[in-house]
């Protein structure tokens, strides 16, 4: 707790303080909410990932504008990089867009909590276990919620494999229909260069209980990265069968390829 | 049979109206002594401890047995008991897995034959948010009709699943006893002896490093409270009883002034034989993963059925805790 308040003390602007206190977050007397949520935490992320956000991914966004300003939405998007930064880039670019900026919960993989530190630190900046329930909690209570569908299987993909989306599951339409929250279909360009993987070590990712254990270059590569927020989409609480589920998981998939389809053609350069 | 009816004497005349006789086992402890407190005014008390006989003031009676020995149901007997609160179950602490199960299963069996025999009408039971299970996989704001996976992670939390799956049953199939069943979360403050009130009283607590799981704690007067409301409210069910106030485990244990004293995290075995190796076992190894990972539970269903509002923030139970060190 100490250590946390030097920290915000240290890195947190006086600016970047006022900026995120002005985005309502219900939190208890300690500054935690029931998801491990702590103000102090987040703020200090938000420091210390403001100039890796504008100098070393010189992250560039479009349509960001289409993330409504209240009420429950999923913000849904491809998942690569071996690491969530996609996840983190996401919502620090709506947690300081200049007009109605808002603090979304990202939706983080179930093997993070057994991880030490790295568990309680992603709850801590506003993650939340990847579970069903939470993600009903969160919406019932108007949030913002980073989904990635694709789960490990889009993380832990290799170099070969880039930009091509994997299996995703249907849990957040289901989601998105009982809860009448809009989806925002988010391709994002340039996180897959961050961390390039060859393969996956899957005897020792077995060994250590983990979802994969990357052969990739061991540091974390200034790729420019490009997140383009498509256009919403809205699924009525029909009592829809599972195929008309699937159906509407499909159209997802395809407008976040067609998102990736054009950042990629529009991108000069990996690294620029 | 309502409270009012049991007042009759053998010809049928009306006796003079005495007080509804309650029961309270474990009356021993710090939280049911709070209970008796509060009842006092309106009930007559049958205070029972199997640990020893507490003396109270006068419209208690208190006595020493083990619920398990035959001469408990002479308590039924003399005592036109309307109401049992069963705060007597045995914590993973006290006792050993053996014993515990006896007292907490078999014991509280006997217990519902005897409420359902002399015709109890409100049986309070007190479990524990233990019976939810740790485990990383869990969601925030667990409400009452999650499962209970405390089985899946210890034998050692067996009887404490065991006793709620007892309840469960006497709930549905007694529904003239009316059963409720409470799942409280760490209950802490003067008196209380649980191993999460030790931890903080200490001086030096071990913490599991890299793990700072979420917690809720509930002041032992706010629990007496919520038992109370629970006793005069006739609600049966099943209620989670927490505070709506969260904090990581580790902050808690700064807060209260106490020296953190890490040990390895990972593997989780060699966690656990560290753990046991430390003198007074102040964190036992099965209870290991409860420091990992969060138990939160969702207060809701209990603070609307009942209007609970607690009165002691975590500011005031982690003051109290650094009071007693100086």
């Amino acid at each position: 707790m100490k250590t946390r308040t030097w920290l915000k003390k240290r890195l947190v602007s006086k600016a970047l303080d006022k900026q995120l206190d002005a985005i309502e977050k219900p939190v208890g007397s300690m500054g935690y909410d029931p998801w491990g949520f702590n103000r102090d935490t987040n703020k200090i992320a938000a420091a210390i990932f403001s100039p890796l956000f504008r100098h070393y991914f010189r992250v560039d966004t479009t349509g960001i504008e289409r993330v409504p300003a209240t009420g429950p939405v999923l913000l849904v998007a491809n998942h690569s990089g071996q690491l969530p930064i996609d996840g983190v880039l996401i919502g620090y670019s709506i947690a300081t867009r200049p007009v109605n900026p808002r603090l979304p919960r990202a939706m983080v993989e179930r093997f993070f909590g057994t991880v030490p530190f790295l568990g309680n630190l992603l709850n801590q900046m506003g993650g939340v276990l990847g579970d069903p329930v939470n993600c009903a909690s969160m919406l019932d209570q108007g949030e913002a919620v980073i989904v990635f569908p694709e789960g490990v299987r889009g993380s832990g993909k290799p170099w070969g494999k880039r930009y091509q989306l994997q299996h995703f599951g249907e849990g957040f339409v289901h989601l998105a229909m009982k809860y009448k929250a809009p989806i925002i279909p988010i391709g994002v360009v340039g996180c897959e260069e961050t961390i390039p993987s060859l393969t996956s070590l899957g005897p020792l990712a077995r060994v250590l209980g983990l979802p994969y254990v990357p052969v990739c270059f061991p540091a974390v590569l200034p790729a420019k990265v490009r997140i383009h927020f498509g256009e919403p989409l809205y699924f009525a609480d029909d009592d829809a069968d599972e195929n008309e589920v699937v159906a509407r998981t499909q159209t997802v998939k395809n407008a976040i390829e067609a998102l990736l389809r054009e950042g990629l053609i529009a991108r000069k350069s990996i690294f620029f | 049979m309502p409270d009012s009816a049991r007042g009759r004497d053998k010809t049928g005349q009306q006796a003079p109206r005495r007080k509804p006789v309650v029961l309270i086992t474990g009356a021993a402890g710090a939280l049911a002594q709070r209970v008796i407190e509060n009842l006092l005014p309106r009930y007559e008390i049958v205070a029972v401890d199997f640990r020893e006989q507490v003396y109270h003031c006068s419209g208690v009676q208190s006595y020493c047995i083990d619920i398990n020995k035959r001469r408990f149901e002479d308590l039924f007997r003399k005592h036109d008991i309307a109401g049992v609160i069963h705060m007597g179950r045995v914590m993973s602490s006290e006792e050993p897995r053996n014993r515990r199960y006896n007292s907490n299963v078999l014991g509280t069996a006997k217990l519902f034959k005897l409420c359902e025999k002399y015709k109890v009408n409100r049986v309070i039971i007190l479990s524990t948010f233990h019976v939810y299970g740790a485990n990383a996989y869990n969601p925030a704001m667990l409400d009452e009709s999650a499962p209970l996976k405390a089985a899946e992670l210890t034998m050692d939390l067996i009887d404490s699943v065991e006793l709620e799956n007892l309840a469960h049953i006497y709930l549905w199939r007694c529904p003239t006893l009316n059963v409720t069943i409470l799942r409280p979360c760490n209950i802490v403050g003067p008196g209380i002896r649980n191993t999460i009130a030790n931890l903080l009283s200490s001086r030096v607590c071990p913490v599991l490093t890299g793990f700072s799981p979420m917690m809720q704690f509930i002041h032992v007067d706010d629990m007496a409270e919520a038992i109370t409301l629970a006793y005069r409210k006739n609600r049966k069910g099943i209620y989670n009883v927490a505070t709506p106030d969260w904090v990581g485990f580790q902050d808690a244990v700064n807060a209260c002034g106490c020296l953190r004293m890490p040990i390895p995290s990972i593997p989780p075995f060699l966690a656990r034989q560290l753990l046991a190796l430390l003198p007074g076992n102040p964190l036992p190894p099965y209870l290991a993963n409860y420091f990992k990972y969060p138990v939160v539970l969702d207060h809701r269903h209990f603070q609307q059925t009942f209007g609970f509002e607690p009165k002691y923030s975590l500011k005031e139970i982690f003051r109290y805790y650094r009071s007693v060190k100086h």
